[in-house]
């Protein structure tokens, strides 16, 4: 079940998902964390702060980013730590919503620690959102 | 009002310690995509070797969240809320989170540097469980921007 250290190699891809965000699954995320700023679901409060309209938690697109490397890895508790940088919104329509793509890579490994660096590419619209997205998994 | 740069190395006292509730743990999951049965179903959990379901990596931002309200609300910070964008986030695990756990979060203010007018803010908060054992630090770097 646990990917062996010995199949993998850096670049390869290990992961890939697109999620496909709506309105609902935005007000979902405000309830389940707490995060109930008002940029996340009013677009006249998102314009009145300069954004075109409502966009995405960082934290729902940094919390779905890994869920490929958990099917992956098989086990939520292999991901040893984690870290983005938010460097884009993710606007989602509210009649069309949003398509996030997230593609994962081995991009380090350390064989004595058994635990593998996973990159992950995170994009919406053809443009990455988040940057330095890195998953370090223990697959011992 | 800009970032009072004597934040720095500011410890702040712990927040009220937090019940990771199941049914929580699940909501979180399904808020976040998080489809994996470890993350839902008791029995997988256990089978995984776990006590309980375990949360999602970014469940701890729950836990957190309480201590950044605090950085927010410090009357010397000059932290101006509506100013305040999320530069980076960081989990760094010696555990997971699972269901049942009490966890007690600290903050403290690892770091503030100036930039082009803008202050980044580091935040640490160190979590640990009700023996007091190291769970998760998650740390944030918040971007206050400055007067334009």
């Amino acid at each position: 079940m646990t990917p062996a250290m010995s199949d993998l190699s850096v670049g390869s891809i290990v992961a890939e998902a697109n999620f496909a965000l709506t309105r609902d699954s935005l007000v979902h995320y405000a309830g389940a964390s707490g995060d109930f700023n008002p940029i996340h679901y009013r677009d006249d409060v998102a314009q009145s702060v300069g954004l075109s309209g409502v966009l995405a938690h960082g934290m729902l697109t940094m919390g779905l980013a890994v869920q490929p490397v958990v099917d992956w890895a098989g086990d939520p508790a292999r991901v040893i730590d984690y870290q983005v940088r938010f460097t884009r919104p993710v606007f989602v329509d509210a009649t069309a919503g949003a398509t996030v793509t997230v593609v994962a890579k081995v991009g380090a490994l350390d064989l004595e620690a058994t635990v593998a660096r996973i990159d992950l590419v995170v994009t919406f619209n053809g443009a990455t959102v988040l940057g330095k997205a890195q998953a370090r998994v223990n697959l011992a | 009002m800009s970032v009072n740069p004597e934040l720095q190395g500011r410890v702040f006292p712990p927040v009220a310690p937090y019940l990771v509730g199941r049914e929580k743990v699940r909501e979180f999951s399904r808020a976040v995509f998080a489809t994996n049965p470890i993350n839902h179903d008791p029995e997988a959990a256990r089978a995984a070797g776990h006590t309980d379901v375990v949360a999602p990596p970014t469940f701890a931002v729950v836990v957190q969240e309480a201590t950044l309200a605090q950085l927010l609300a410090e009357p010397d910070g000059g932290i101006d809320f509506t100013r305040v964008v999320h530069g980076d986030q960081r989990f760094t695990f010696t555990r997971p989170i699972v269901a049942g756990d009490e966890l007690t979060a600290t903050l403290a203010v690892t770091s503030i540097k100036t930039l082009g007018g803008h202050s980044m803010v580091t935040a640490e908060s160190t979590i640990v469980d009700a023996s007091g054992a190291h769970v998760v630090t998650a740390i944030s770097t918040l971007v206050v921007r400055g007067d334009e």
